[in-house]
């Protein structure tokens, strides 16, 4: 066992928590940027230490602390991806509530480290209970953080974020507890490797089913989600948005496709269902939103269902297409809470109709919103175009009437997000609170500069993204492929001349 | 077997009972200003009761004949029940004296409970059973009512005493018919009785016997007591009530149910199904609308009781010792939330009990806050904290058994009881401050509140290897 990196990545955030409860505001806010700054850097030397083509598992600590499961964290690409993501949107995280957040700060600043912990465990566990502790121990700061620091509606908002997911969790534990008996492991690599029996992943298969799909959230069940958003002070939505839900993507990646892949096959359309009818819905209501931060949850719903219907589009593209919308979804969502949260700090509404011409007196702002309102389109050069493209390639190959309405989301989002665009900040500056408005400070400009940096690289050369997993990708396609549903498309694969040629029209 | 080997293996019973009554011509004789004196004498009763497990008392085997058993099983009963015995009494000089109760007859009362609730784990007996329930049920009468001026003590009394009684003559006549449909009072000679075929009246035997028994742990239907008892009696004798009398209650079914009637758990097992069911729904629903902090404890009690029932509903040895783990979780997180309710106190010192006095207790005393809702989180039974992992553990007994359908609604039904546990969360975190509690004035009770908390810490993780060697060895004696 070489040197526990993952075992420090979750200390140091977890000790950190706990010297800002014992620290003046000031300190605290000092203790928790240097102590996610510190992890930032772990996460680089983990994302540099990656070999690329190396074992599936790689950073392997194993040690029988607890009986019954062990403390055995190891990573392969899709979970380095999502650590890596978390890392560097903490300190991010932390920045966004320096100024914003005046009222309790060192329990604040431990609610967040605390999370920071929990998800990276959630991302490194390598044994079946450590994850579950992990994924639903994130409810408490969760649950705190709406609660204490969200805005008028908090509390009825902090049930519903609550409850939802407990009563989903609840049920895929009693599935996770059927699975040990039977396979007679926690681990989750061996398991990942385990046949089930086709009657049981049915069953299974709905249990993480009810948990993922919460957490996601996919339609109908995400109605917390807005609810928490509004809520949530900005650094909040920013995690909540950029990796939280990121853990339905990544349970149903880990858990559902390679341990019940005939499961996965025969409920293809109901998956596939509920994610046609988000696409279209959520973007609809996203449509006639007047608060800012309820549109782009809605569009976080919308976003969500790429990641499902490229999940469960049974081929590379789809899969590699999901992982980069949760990447991509995960920086520009969290950017746009920003972008919210800088006025909504200057101003104390989100009402979309109090804004108005702001090209004018934040010109910087209104760049780096524009950037931001187009990457969540999905314009070519941006992340999600590339995490987006390829989810629906795949969900061609799977099926082209899955394709057609999806794609029918993506004019829909452009439609959202321009109006909102549109709304805030063209349009003449008549109102005088508005106009008064300066434009970004060095703080501001220094949180969403990096993201704009991840956003653009994403975009232009994806294939940094795509190297780490493109191996584990093809380990979950070895489980899934057999069992892969007809697809309706007919994709010819290969150097056929005409067959390349009718791709390319429809594309 | 001589006499002389019986006799030792009763040794804690021996030693608490002689010193307890030590105890009581100290205090004959002394008066009431010894009574803190008094306790640490009952303290340390208690420590040397439990010391003296580790001779022949803690594994001896059977005794008196068969009417007696000294196993692991009944060794870690007891040891939580000392325990928690312990905690009740050093808790209560603080809370008494400022009511000007303070008298010396509390810890040697608890004394004589803790002698009964010994006899109730180790009994293979249905008379040494029922012997022993009296004189824990007769101790806990009195404890009740222990402020005798406060008319909410003398009615908690008189209620728990008219029920109690009641609950003694179902039990004692499914005792009857049990001895008159098999001869014998055994545990062993009904075991075999019950293996060649049940008969009707046996099976009413078990019906009445099993009625009584979950009078005592408060499971549902029979739970209507205890809102009442605990809402009425004083506060360290709530938290008495609520660990160390349910831990031997729990026992004791779980001996009952295995030992005597093992050949007829599918028989019971529908009893206990739906009691479990019955228990943590009802406890869950009932709770949401309290106002008051220890009618709503009375209720979660209800509710955890149920989940521990789901471990023997399992009826193998996983599930046994998974509700031995759950009391013993169970426990510190019972005496740890009454700790923070005898917090509660108003700028003259006196209780307070409404839930809405909590409000923003985490800007006035963010320590105690925070071990609250500890204390809440871990009730509901949310990772990491510890009270997560005894409702694993029973769960996951049920999965292996293969009732995993009622594993699922089980679980479910955890969801319900989260919502009032949170309930307590909001009020504390979420609301804006009410009238500040008087500071704490005991170094003791706020050492014992960070113990408690720190075991149902993620730490408390640690445990697990231990507390599951000796949960699964104290099951294995009963199989």
């Amino acid at each position: 066992m070489g040197f526990p990196i993952l075992t420090l990545m979750i200390a140091i955030p977890a000790l950190a928590a706990v010297a800002c409860l014992f620290a003046g505001a000031s300190a605290a806010r000092w203790i928790a940027l240097i102590a996610t700054l510190v992890d930032l850097a772990l996460g680089v030397v983990l994302w540099t230490n990656y070999e690329i083509g190396g074992p599936q598992w790689q950073f392997v600590e194993h040690a029988d602390l607890f009986g019954r499961f062990a403390w055995a964290l190891g990573i392969d690409g899709i979970a380095l991806l999502l650590i890596v993501l978390s890392v560097f949107l903490m300190p991010i995280c932390i920045g966004a509530s320096w100024e914003a957040i005046t009222k309790r700060v060192p329990e604040y600043m431990a609610a967040f480290l605390l999370m920071e912990t929990l998800m990276i465990g959630v991302f490194a566990a390598q044994d079946l209970y450590l994850f579950y502790i992990m994924f639903e121990a994130g409810l408490i700061p969760m649950y705190l953080i709406i609660g204490i620091w969200g805005g008028a509606d908090r509390i009825y908002a902090s049930y519903k974020f609550f409850l939802y997911t407990l009563l989903g969790s609840v049920l895929m534990l009693i599935a996770m507890l059927w699975m040990v008996n039977f396979a007679g492991t926690t681990s989750i690599p061996v398991l990942m490797q385990t046949d089930f029996p086709a009657d049981a992943q049915t069953w299974l298969f709905l249990a993480f089913f009810a948990s993922f799909a919460v957490k996601m959230p996919m339609w109908p069940v995400h109605t917390w989600l807005p609810d928490a958003h509004v809520q949530a002070p900005t650094a909040g939505s920013v995690i909540l948005a950029g990796v939280l839900l990121k853990m339905g993507g990544y349970g149903f990646l880990r858990f559902s496709l390679p341990m019940f892949p005939i499961a996965s096959a025969e409920l293809f359309w109901l998956v596939m269902g509920l994610s046609m009818v988000a696409v279209v819905v959520t973007s609809l209501i996203a449509l006639v939103q007047e608060d800012m931060k309820k549109l782009i949850a809605y569009s976080s719903v919308a976003h969500m269902a790429f990641v499902t219907i490229g999940l469960f589009s049974f081929n590379r593209q789809g899969l590699e297409g999901a992982m980069l919308v949760m990447l991509g979804h995960g920086l520009v969502s969290g950017a746009l809470f920003l972008c919210v949260g800088i006025i909504y700090d200057r101003l104390h509404t989100r009402e979309i109709a109090r804004y108005g011409g702001l090209a004018t007196n934040m010109p910087k702002y209104a760049l780096f919103f524009l950037l931001f309102t187009m990457a969540s389109v999905g314009l070519p050069g941006t992340s999600n175009f590339v995490g987006e493209f390829l989810a629906l390639v795949g969900a061609y190959e799977a099926n082209s009437w899955v394709a057609f309405v999806a794609t029918t989301g993506i004019i829909l989002g452009a439609a959202y997000m321009l109006v909102l665009y549109r709304g805030v900040v063209y349009g003449p500056l008549t109102k005088e609170d508005v106009a008064a408005m300066p434009d970004l400070s060095k703080r501001e400009l220094a949180l969403l500069l990096p993201i704009a940096a991840g956003v653009m690289w994403m975009g232009v050369y994806p294939e940094s993204f795509i190297a780490p997993m493109r191996a584990d990708i093809g380990a979950v396609l070895a489980r899934i492929a057999p069992t892969a549903p007809e697809s309706d498309a007919k994709v010819v694969v290969g150097p056929v001349p005409h067959a390349a040629a009718h791709a390319e029209a429809h594309h | 077997m001589p006499i002389t080997a019986s006799l030792a293996l009763t040794l804690p019973e021996l030693i608490l009972s002689l010193g307890a009554l030590a105890l009581l011509m100290v205090a004959a004789f002394g008066g009431d200003g010894l009574t803190r004196a008094i306790g640490w004498g009952a303290v340390a009763l208690l420590a040397a009761a439990g010391f003296s497990l580790t001779g022949p008392a803690g594994n001896g085997g059977p005794g008196f004949d068969g009417l007696y058993i000294a196993d692991s099983f009944s060794s870690f009963a007891k040891v939580l029940i000392y325990i928690a015995a312990a905690a009740s009494i050093l808790i209560a000089p603080g809370f008494f004296a400022r009511t000007g109760q303070l008298r010396a007859e509390y810890p040697i009362l608890i004394l004589l409970s803790a002698v009964g609730m010994g006899m109730m784990v180790s009994a293979s007996d249905l008379l040494t059973l029922y012997v022993g329930l009296e004189l824990q049920s007769l101790s806990a009468y009195v404890l009740a009512s222990f402020m005798r001026r406060d008319t909410r003590a003398a009615e908690a009394g008189l209620k728990y005493f008219v029920l109690g009684a009641l609950a003694s003559g179902i039990l004692l006549y499914g005792i009857s018919l049990l001895y008159g449909f098999t001869g014998t009072t055994l545990f062993a000679g009904i075991a075999d009785s019950l293996g060649t075929g049940i008969s009707t009246g046996e099976m009413f035997g078990m019906v009445f016997v099993f009625a009584g028994l979950a009078f005592k742990i408060s499971a549902v239907p029979f739970h209507m007591w205890t809102p009442d008892v605990y809402e009425g009696a004083p506060t360290p004798v709530t938290a008495f009530f609520a660990s160390a009398p349910k831990v031997a209650g729990m026992a004791l079914l779980m001996r009952v149910a295995i030992d005597a009637m093992g050949s007829g758990t599918d028989a019971w097992r529908q009893i206990v199904i739906f009691s479990a069911l019955a228990s943590t729904i009802l406890g869950g629903v009932a709770a949401i609308g309290q106002s008051n902090i220890k009618r709503l404890l009375a209720y979660s009690s209800i509710n955890n009781v149920g989940f521990a029932l789901f471990g023997l509903a399992a009826g193998t040895p996983e599930g046994v010792a998974g509700t031995l783990t759950y009391m013993a979780v169970y426990v510190a997180m019972t005496i740890g939330s009454f700790l923070c309710v005898l917090q509660m106190r108003d700028a003259d010192g006196q209780p307070v009990e409404t839930i809405a006095s909590l409000s923003g207790l985490s800007r006035s005393r963010p320590a105690l806050a925070a071990a609250f809702a500890i204390f809440m989180f871990s009730l509901a039974g949310i990772p990491p904290l510890f009270g997560f992992w005894p409702k694993f553990l029973v769960f996951d007994a049920l999965v292996k058994a293969g009732f995993w359908p009622l594993a699922m609604i089980g679980i479910a039904t955890s969801v319900i009881g989260a919502f009032y546990y949170l309930k307590i969360v909001k009020t504390i975190y979420f609301d804006e401050p009410a009238a500040d509690y008087a500071p704490s004035d005991s170094k003791l009770e706020g050492g014992l509140i960070a113990l408690s908390a720190l075991f149902v810490s993620p730490l408390g993780y640690l445990a697990i290897p231990a507390l599951g060697v000796a949960s699964m060895a104290a099951a294995r004696s009963l199989f």
